[in-house]
This record gives C-alpha cells, structure tokens and sequence, in this order.
C-alpha cells in the first residue's frame, strides 16, 4: 500500500499542511485534505523533511554478521530517518565484482527498508593494486554509482589517478578514505597533547590534509568527482575550500561524531571513543561545523560502523575503530547544527538528503517535497529528548560512544515512497 | 588508593607517604638476616606480563615474598592468552581466583586501566575487589619506576622539591619518562626532556616540563640526569641517522659526566646499552645511582602493594 494521508506535518519546519500520496508519489498538499481508503499519518505538527540519505555506512554482510546484517542495519537506518544507504565494501569477500555487490542490494531489497546502495572497491580485495572492474559493477543489476576502498586509503597516487580517469567516462564518484598510510603506522588516536600523554601513537592530521591536497590535484587534472570521506581535521578544511574555489569537483562529507566528540574523551581507555580517523580536538570539532554550515563540506554521513562486542571491550590497541550512527545522526546534527543557529531545517534537508543523493547519483531521492515528488521522507520532533542506551539501538552491535547521553530529536516516523517503514521508534515490516 | 594505574592519580602527599613508608621499610630491613615481614601473610599477589620483563617481575615477586604475600607468576606465554582468550577474560579469571593484587604489564597502553575497569565492574556483583597495579603499559606510564626513581633521587640528593632534574632520549616510546615527568613535576622539581625532536612527542609542550634538545647546554645545572634506553628497533625506524650519531649528540660519556655538576647522580631504569646512550665508564662511576634504583625498587614496591593492600598507615 503506497497510498498515504499524512496529515498536520510542517514541510522544514515551515506551516503546517496535509500532503496526500498516491502510488509512492505526493499527489496534492493542502489543508483540510480527506481521502477514502487510505492510510493516514498524523504528523503531529512536526518537521517533515526528505528522508535522509547517509553516503558512508558498514553494513558488514557478508562476512561481518556478528556485528551487523543488511537487515539489522535496514532497521537502524529506518528508525534514524534514512531512506537511502551506502554499504561500503570492507566486507568478506569484499564487495569488488559484480557477485558481492548484486547480493548487497539484493539483500537491501528483500527487507525493503530502505535502499541499500553498496559501494563498490576502487581496487580488487582493497589492497589498492590493481583496479576493480568498476565498469562491470556500475552496469550490474546493482547499478553501482560510487567506489571506494574505505578503512583504507587510496594510497599509490597512480592508482588513485587511473581510478579517477576511469571513473570519470562511468560518471561515478570515487570516495576517499584520506589517510596516508606511511604517516599512521600503528596509529591509535589523533596526534596531539592527550594521545602523547595517554601513550597513544599518534594519527597526525597531516596524513588526511596531504591526501586530500594530492587528490583534488589528481581529479582536477582527470576532471573527475571526488568524495572525501570523513573529514576530521581542520586543516582539511582550507585545501578542500582551495580546490572547491577552482571548480574542482569536489565534495566531502564529516560523520556527527566528528561535529560532536572530542580526543577528550580518551582519557578512561575506553574503545567505544576509537574511530579512524580519530576523534581530534574541540577546535576540529568547531570548524567541522562552521565548514558544513558554510557548504565547504558538503554533507554529514554517519560512518556507522558495528563491531560486536569482543572486538571492543579489549584493550585500546586491540580494538576495532568505529562506532554505531544510522540511530543517533539526526539528534547530533540538531545538537551541533541546528540548536546552535548554524543550518535551519532546509539546512539539515541539504546536508543529509538532497546533497548526498546528489552526490551519490540517486534520482528519486533527496527531492523537494512537492507535489509529483516521491513521497519519501523522514518525520522529525525537534522538542523530544531521549537518552542513548547502545542495548536499545536496533544495530546487532552497541558499540555507540554516546551511551547515556542525552540527546535532542527524535525521528516520530520514516517514510519510504509512500509507505511507512518506521513509526514510534519501532520498525514497521 | 584502590588501584595505582597512572602517576596522575598520585597527588604529592599521596606520593610522598609511598615514599616514606618505602624508606622506613629499607630501614627496618637493613641488616637484617630474615627479611621478611608478616604483613601481607594470606594475601595472594599475581604478576600477569604480557611482555618479557626479569627486573620488574622479580622485584615486584621479591616485594611480595618479603611482605609474607603469596606470590605467583603468570606470563602470557604457554597460559590461555596463546589460546586466543581476550585480555578481560584472562584478567577477570585471575581475579576469580581470589588474586587480591594483580601486577599488569602489557604492551597496549592503558590495559592496566581497562583491567582495573572491569575487575571493579566485577566486583561491584561479587564484592570481592582486587587491586591492579600497572607495571609498564605499552608507551603510557610505569608508575612504580617513577616511584623508585624518585626514592632514589631522595636519598642522593635529599629532596625532590627545586632540583632540577634531566631526562634523556626517546621520550617518545618511554612509559618510565611520562611518569617520571608527572611524579617529579608533582613533587615539584623542575623536569627538563633532552631529546631529538624526532622522538619528543607532539604535545609534549603541554606537559609539565621543559624541552630542550642540546644536552651540553644543559647538563652543568642539571642536580642529576636520567638517562632513557635507547631500543633497537629504534635505531631503524628513522628517529635519527644512526646509533653513532645518536651516541654522539646525546649519549652520556665522561666528558660530559664532567659538565655535571660535581656528584650529581646517573640514573637509568635499565637495561643499559653500554656504549649507546651511557659509556660504560659512566655506568660504573661512582655518581651511577643504577644499583640503588633496583635496590630501591624491591622498597618502592613493598610500600605500593602495602598501601592498596594493607591501607595506607595512618
């Protein structure tokens, strides 16, 4: 059933309206509007916002079930408001031929939650040799649109230039993981005064801001797109301003927990807070924010990335990086963003739907909401509060590093070309 | 003092009382023909290295047995860790077994914290606690050389408080310089890191000390020098040149024992690498306070494992 009555909602937080959806698509917006036979949505006066589309998540099937399936992840993607994932390919095997991709999606659509988009490897087994054979994955029945070797970088600069010369004739989108390698051997945390004391070695910011330098100079030259991943440093900020001043093609993303947390929060050893790159430090936090608000980053994505728990309740060095986000993304954006006066709701629309569905090349997501437009959307209360508790989040992991936090928002429903694909904050099958 | 995990958790009087009680137990030992005293008799202490250590595990299994402790000895290699059993099973199962104090070393720093995490959490069910001592974890800290460090700088020269004291080498791989930096910093002597910049850690101008990088400048008001071990894959992992360059700028020989000032005394937590970072002359001589260290450190460590044990006396 993809007929839907949505009443009381208030596109971007502006006046409040009925939209009425006939086969997935917004048919008419009005007030007072009735339908017979049709299921309906009391919005309850809240934000309606296009569903949100999350460029970088770890959805870890096949090979990773114990921390995350396809379907699991669906659920945690629908409670948290998205619409549209990407599946990067850190899986086992890793997802670079046609096989593994065409199962991700596959999978994505048997529990139909959401659109599972997988991300296909830049180079076969993510050893960053050899090319992937990207041709035969962008016209398999998974219609991949971005690669990228993500958890490792790209590091060989020739490789990196033949995938964004290749890449360019699919009009796909390479996707970095800026991280030169040679400078973060046996790196722990971000380099700085709380990583030497802790005893940490150090993740310099250098190792992201050269990359990022080296690669927008490579995409320019091959006229190619570009998407960095997870930017955490400051200085990566001015290069990516340089290059986006140059109409390089270029655009970047930063994860909530890069706008939000802090090396500060190192200092009990716990491996919830290990994430690569790592949290930096409060004057990174802060331009990450001004950069997003100002456009210079383009988009937030969560890098969801579960681990079950014996890979996290060890010691530091042990552990795995990542840390859940499909569930908590909104909140931190309304924490960082929004409570702060930094992007309105047509704001958090661009940097969480509209953008990263351009970005990842999705024609009927991140649309306005409009009459004629899908009717895929994410429902949100601003004035809720709720506390994270890692065991109630529907990842099969909990490793979330705000556990007891209190947090603003919450997503009242999420809506998936006109049917209901969460409601309440539970999952609707 | 439930656990001692970092110097950072020690405030002055706290070090200072660790260091009185190790100070009235060497008095209370000295010539004596039984060293041993009843005071931990039906305690059982576990020493659990996860990396090769004669110095420390001894003196901390000699500390033990003098203090009447029952002592055992468990290195991760040939016990379940070769299974693949995770640190917090293997720390936990430790303490099932009635451990009243485990002494951690292990090459992940903070591990000695994540244990007292989870024997805490633990005990909050069970109601029995056991005690972590971290004895060397990864780069981070090792409180109790800092400790016999600072026991013998004492003795040597009386108090801690206004002298100046120098650290030596690789501060950047070294637990015994970060604690040393903390404990003398808190006992308020004046700490100055002497090192390539290649291996100060970035950061380091936020620690309470000064950084400095021409050791000759320095010595001559120096009221004693700590000379860091240099370790080998060091040598090749491009912090420096090469071993003679290294020797040369920064290495302790007697030309520059003479810039000291007259008696000042040698530290070096060991093992040495003669020739290296410390002329075998230098070793030997009489300012060469190595021996006290380890000597010291039996003491040191009697007063840790009485003081979380026993309760500090009052």
């Amino acid at each position: 059933m993809t007929d839907l009555l949505i009443t009381n909602a208030k596109p971007y937080g502006e006046e409040a309206v009925d939209l009425l959806v006939r086969d997935g698509v917004v048919a008419e917006i009005g007030t007072g509007l009735t339908a017979e036979g049709v299921g309906t949505l009391d919005a309850g006066g809240h934000v309606l916002l296009p569903g949100l589309v999350d460029l970088h998540v770890h959805l870890r099937e096949p090979g990773g079930e114990e921390s995350e399936t396809i379907e699991t992840g669906s659920h945690a993607a629908a409670l948290g408001g998205f619409t549209a994932v990407f599946a990067m390919p850190n899986t086992d095997p890793v997802a670079d031929t046609a096989v593994v991709v065409e199962h991700v999606r596959r999978r994505g659509e048997e529990v139909g939650l959401v659109d599972v988009h997988p991300v296909g490897a830049v180079t076969t087994g993510l050893r960053g040799e050899k090319l992937a054979e990207l041709g035969t994955m962008v016209s398999s029945a998974a219609q991949v649109r971005m690669f990228s070797d993500d958890g490792r970088c790209v590091n060989d600069p020739l490789i990196m230039r033949r995938a964004l010369e290749y890449a360019s004739a699919l009009d796909v989108v390479i996707a970095q993981h800026a991280e030169d390698h040679r400078l973060t051997g046996g790196a722990q945390a971000h380099e700085g005064a709380i990583a030497s004391r802790l005893g940490l070695a150090g993740w310099p910011a250098t190792a992201e801001e050269t990359v990022i330098a080296r690669d927008v100079a490579l995409a320019r030259e091959a006229g190619a797109a570009l998407h960095v991943c997870h930017v955490s440093s400051l200085h990566s900020i001015a290069v990516l301003r340089a290059a986006k001043a140059q109409g390089v093609r270029v655009s970047a993303e930063v994860t909530p927990h890069h706008l939000l947390l802090t090396d500060g929060r190192l200092t009990g050893y716990d491996p919830v807070n290990k994430v690569n790159p790592p949290l930096r430090t409060g004057a990174d936090t802060q331009a990450m924010r001004e950069a997003l608000a100002e456009g210079v980053i383009d988009v937030v994505a969560t890098d969801h990335a579960p681990h079950a728990s014996q890979y996290k309740d060890t010691e530091w060095a042990a552990a795995k990086p990542g840390m859940l986000g499909l569930q908590t993304a909104l909140s931190v954006v309304i924490h960082t963003m929004v409570e702060p006066g930094l992007l309105d709701w047509h704001g958090v629309a661009q940097v969480m739907s509209e953008r990263p569905a351009e970005i990842g090349n999705l024609p009927d997501q991140g649309r306005p909401i409009a009459v004629g437009e899908p009717a895929t959307f994410a429902l949100v209360d601003p004035d809720a509060q709720w506390t994270v508790r890692g065991a109630a989040l529907a990842s099969r992991a909990a490793n979330t590093p705000y556990e007891g936090m209190r947090l603003p928002g919450a997503v009242v429903a999420t809506v998936l070309r006109g049917r209901i694909t969460a409601r309440d904050g539970k999952v609707v099958a | 003092m439930k656990h001692l995990l970092s110097i950072a958790d020690l405030d002055a009087a706290t070090a200072t009382g660790l260091l009185d009680t190790a100070s009235r137990l060497k008095d209370t030992l000295l010539g004596r023909e039984v060293r041993k005293l009843p005071t931990l008799r039906g305690r059982t202490v576990v020493t659990l290295f996860y990396e090769d250590s004669t110095r420390t595990r001894v003196s901390f299994e000699i500390a033990g047995k003098w203090m009447s402790a029952d002592t055992i000895n468990v290195s991760a290699k040939g016990s379940s860790v070769s299974k693949g059993e995770s640190l917090r099973d293997t720390s936990l199962t430790i303490s099932a077994m009635g451990a009243d104090c485990v002494i951690v070393r292990h090459p992940a720093s903070g591990a000695a914290h994540r244990i007292a995490g989870w024997a805490d959490k633990d005990a909050g069910t069970t109601g029995t606690h056991t005690s972590i001592v971290n004895a060397g974890d990864g780069t981070h800290e090792h409180p109790t050389q800092a400790l016999l460090d600072a026991a013998t700088l004492r003795e040597r020269l009386g108090s801690v408080a206004g002298r100046r004291i120098g650290i030596v080498g690789d501060v950047l791989h070294s637990r015994v310089a970060r604690s040393n930096v903390l404990l003398l910093s808190t006992l308020g002597a004046e700490v100055v890191l002497i090192a390539p910049p290649t291996l100060l850690p970035t950061g380091v101008a936020e620690w309470p000390c000064r950084v400095a990088h021409h050791l000759d400048a320095e010595l001559p008001a120096l009221d004693a020098v700590m000379m860091l071990r240099v370790q080998a894959e060091r040598m090749h992992g491009g912090f420096f040149p090469s071993a003679r360059e290294y020797s040369i700028a920064y290495g302790l020989n007697e030309r520059r024992l003479a810039l000291l000032p007259e008696g000042a005394p040698v530290l070096h937590p060991g093992p040495m690498v003669r020739g290296m970072e410390i002329a075998p002359a230098v070793a030997d001589a009489p300012n060469a306070a190595v021996l006290a260290q380890v000597r010291n450190g039996v003491h040191v460590r009697m007063a840790v494992l009485y003081h979380l044990l026993a309760g500090a006396p009052e």
